[in-house]
């Protein structure tokens, strides 16, 4: 099978190419090593199959992005049988930058002149004729976007990947011509493939260049010593760029008469609204608004006012739960509207995975073996529901951020946020997956790919999960409904407000350490296009969605639902290998466990001050690793197990939390610790699962694991100390300005070294 | 007239003469095309004043300041 390589410019229609060319055969992967998407399928349209790779979007092939190095690496190594360059024809002086490049490699090229119609429209054309002649590849006119053209470019390839081509430059005219020439020579001389794509690279000082062909070095130090321009020096790298552009102006001035500077298209337009000095800040934040509106609101048209709702349920109006016309009605209305995002979790919740497992469940527990029936139903099946229960709104929450990522908009969003990020060490575009934590911490995580920089993007996995997501709220709710139903303090709502403050000061203080110690580097350069505005395409938003819920998916089957299923094992046997019922969770193996390192969470406040029933709150959090939901569910259990019998079931849970206070006689400085330690702690096991793809390495996902384990620690101590006694604060603060001295005096000295 | 790019007023338009960066951020420079002889139109600072964005081979590019502050600059009256 030949193997064709697509490579372009980000924005350039890359991928809608890709999808015209694999439909349905294309699948996603990781390149290896690092988390930059690999797409692969089949085009079946010519007399043989051809594999297609899609390469990363790139502007140049320049050795600083892991992008660039892939592409770059894949093409000179994997020896793919031609390279289709697209290249955007509204944007073809940059664009053609990269082709330059591409020529000198020893590979057959065909370019795909992409966008020519949308350029035609606005009254300019690229005249395909002469382009081809003067690059001296073939050049095809294609859209992606209306599938025009792309059998012919095909076609085309395939005759080109039947030839073998030599790599050409266009540095003819350059002063470093006969350097390059000399040193592609001697670089032939020695069996180097692709000899000339070398030779300028080691001209340009390229440092992997410089590493592989140490001996070809030398020769390029000797002409720079007797080498010197009136502009550029002896700054080869400087020298080689603009020949290219020169290159590209001198040759394709009749091709690039484009719109003038001044005159405003519709792009241009929208953006001097959206990022508008005054307007750009305030309309960014009504579209994150309306995009966790959408998603996660259970009050949708505001109809119930902001406070307790006013509107009849399904039931108050008497209508028959069990039927099935009135459960699905109950997805979109059931005493108040939902969201859209809402309606969706329902409709697959209650109804199909509801409906499905309860099948499954009913017809298991005809087995009348208690730990299997217990094993399959709770072990299993609830294990995967509480996964699979994420799946909707973490898609539905994708979806928004796709468009405004296909759209262009998110560009904008790191361009009008960046000066605030730059304080933390961090980019503007480290906003997004931040605030997408508040939903959900998987889709966040997989945001993190539009960070280009390593330590900037692990640093960023790391605090995601202090943005408290949707499943960590029960656990606010119910503590703080707790507090104030038994000790009569405060405001509920405002105690679950100060915990999301206090998640987001976590995060900034982890920032801003981390950038200063382990994840020390420079703040990322922000040197970026900002891609025209345009509406997102039906088909590829659907591609990605599939993508990611197959990803989720797997996950969910393999590594999720092993560590689920080892967690409700301890949770329902004892050391003698006994089956353990609901209630006597107290004799498991978890609760020895709990017991066990009970003594390590008296700093915390639910350690050993609790005696005989310290342990449920270790407990709990353990089994809030499935999911966060799970923390209450679990005090639900233990409650009926302290009690001696079930409670009534409560949605809220507040009543199981006072079950525990009662029991326990925890204090509410330790109730918030618990809280805090929930939030920073760990996350679900579908958060570390992600957080484990995401990152760069085994190792630093191992220090990941130990980061959140000490912060939640060191945060939970501190709530839980500075509430009991107050005058801790002031050790708290020396402690801080200590830790802060030593960071600043060893970077100091650190530099002052180097 | 010669001065820095991130001295350029809205609307202000320019000629590259030199970039003063090394490493990665003249490399990202270059291969933005923003290159000696390449025009630069100033376009907008971003709502808290930076980045900025400008207009430099036909497409919008933006950049820091900080960074702009490596780009010396002919102004066109």
């Amino acid at each position: 099978m030949m193997k064709f390589a697509l490579a372009g410019n980000p924005n350039c229609g890359k991928t809608t190419l890709f999808n015209a060319l694999t439909g349905s055969t294309a699948h996603v992967g990781n390149w290896p090593g690092v988390t930059v998407d690999k797409r692969e399928g089949t085009y079946k349209k010519l007399e043989e199959k051809v594999q297609i790779v899609d390469l990363p979007g790139i502007y140049s092939l320049s050795p600083y992005t892991p992008e660039e190095v892939i592409s770059r690496n894949f093409i000179l190594d994997e020896h793919p049988d031609c390279v289709i360059n697209i290249v955007d024809a509204t944007n073809l002086e940059r664009n053609l930058y990269l082709t330059t490049q591409i020529l000198e490699i020893d590979v057959p090229v065909v370019i795909a002149l992409n966008m020519a119609d949308v350029l035609e429209k606005s009254g300019d054309k690229v005249d395909v004729k002469s382009l081809e002649e003067k690059i001296g590849v073939p050049v095809v006119s294609i859209s992606a976007l209306k599938g025009q053209g792309i059998d012919e470019l095909m076609r085309r390839g395939y005759a080109a990947a039947k030839k073998k081509r030599e790599g050409t430059t266009v540095l003819q005219k350059s002063e470093l011509f006969h350097l390059i020439r000399d040193v592609k020579i001697a670089l032939a001389g020695q069996n180097v493939p692709s000899p000339l794509f070398h030779a300028v690279k080691l001209v340009e000082g390229d440092e992997l260049e410089v590493k592989a062909h140490a001996s070809a070095v030398e020769m390029v130090e000797a002409f720079k010593k007797i080498f010197s321009d009136d502009t550029f020096g002896d700054d080869f790298e400087a020298l080689v760029a603009d020949a290219r552009y020169a290159y590209i102006s001198d040759n394709f001035a009749p091709a690039l008469r484009k719109k003038s500077a001044q005159a405003l298209t519709k792009s241009d337009k929208a953006d001097k609204v959206l990022t508008n000095r005054w307007g750009g800040i305030p309309i960014f934040l009504v579209i994150l608004f309306a995009v966790f509106h959408l998603t996660f609101s259970e009050n949708f048209l505001f109809l119930n006012g902001f406070g307790d709702g006013w509107m009849p349920t399904l039931e108050d109006l008497g209508m028959d739960t069990e039927n099935f016309g009135v459960q699905l009605l109950a997805c979109v209305y059931d005493g108040t509207v939902f969201s859209p995002g809402v309606i969706i979790n329902n409709l697959w919740n209650d109804i199909i995975v509801g409906n499905i497992f309860g099948l499954i469940t009913g017809a298991v527990e005809n087995i009348g073996v208690e730990w299997v029936v217990g094993f399959i139903n709770d072990g299993i099946f609830e294990g995967l529901a509480a996964v699979l229960s994420f799946l909707p709104q973490i898609l539905v929450l994708f979806l928004f951020f796709s468009i405004l990522e296909d759209s262009g908009y998110m560009a904008r969003v790191a361009f009008i946020l960046d000066r605030i990020f730059g304080k933390f060490g961090l980019s503007g575009r480290a906003f997004m997956p931040m605030i997408m934590g508040f939903g959900c911490s998987i889709p966040a995580m997989i945001n993190t790919r539009t960070l280009a920089d390593e330590k900037e993007r692990t640093a960023t996995v790391r605090v995601i999960p202090f943005f408290s997501c949707g499943a960590k709220l029960p656990i606010l709710t119910a503590i703080a409904g707790a507090i104030v139903m038994q000790f009569g303090l405060g405001n509920a709502d405002l105690i679950t407000f100060g915990m999301y403050v206090l998640g987001v000061a976590t995060a900034i203080v982890a920032v801003l350490v981390m950038r200063n110690t382990t994840m020390r580097g420079e703040v990322p350069p922000f040197i970026m296009e900002l891609p025209a505005y345009h509406l997102p395409q039906f088909k590829a938003l659907m591609i990605h969605l599939w993508d990611k819920c197959k990803h989720f998916v797997k996950k969910a089957f393999t590594i999720i639902l092993v560590s689920t299923i080892v967690i409700w094992f301890v949770s329902h046997f004892s050391f003698n290998w006994e089956f353990l019922a609901d209630e006597q969770i107290n004799e498991s193996i978890l609760a020895s466990l709990g017991m066990f390192v009970q003594p390590l969470f008296t700093p915390l406040g639910f350690g050993s001050q609790l005696q005989n029933w310290g342990w449920v709150f270790v407990v709990a959090a353990i089994t809030g690793l499935i999911a966060k939901e799970n923390v209450i569910a679990t005090f639900g259990v233990l409650a009926a197990c302290i009690l001696g019998s079930a409670l009534p079931e409560d949605e809220t849970g507040v009543s199981y939390v006072v079950a525990m206070i009662d029991a326990t006689g925890i204090t509410v400085p330790a109730l918030i610790a618990f809280i805090a330690f929930n939030m920073t702690t760990i996350p679900c096991f579908a958060a570390v699962a992600t957080a484990k793809a995401e990152l760069p390495s085994k190792k630093s996902f191992n220090w990941t694991l130990v980061f959140w384990v000490v912060t939640s620690y060191i945060v939970a101590s501190a709530v839980y100390t500075i509430g009991s006694w107050w005058w801790t604060l002031f050790i708290w603060l020396a402690a801080a300005a200590l830790v802060t001295a030593g960071i600043i005096l060893f970077n100091r000295r650190k530099k002052a070294v180097s | 007239m010669e001065k820095f790019l991130n001295e350029f007023g809205i609307g202000e338009r320019g000629i590259v003469k030199k970039i003063t960066a090394e490493g990665k951020i003249k490399r990202r420079l270059f291969d933005m095309g923003v290159t000696p002889r390449a025009e630069i139109l100033m376009r907008k600072a971003a709502p808290l004043g930076d980045p900025i964005e400008v207009n430099v081979r036909g497409y919008e590019l933006t950049l820091r300041k900080s960074e702009a502050q490596c780009v010396l600059m002919e102004v066109i009256k």
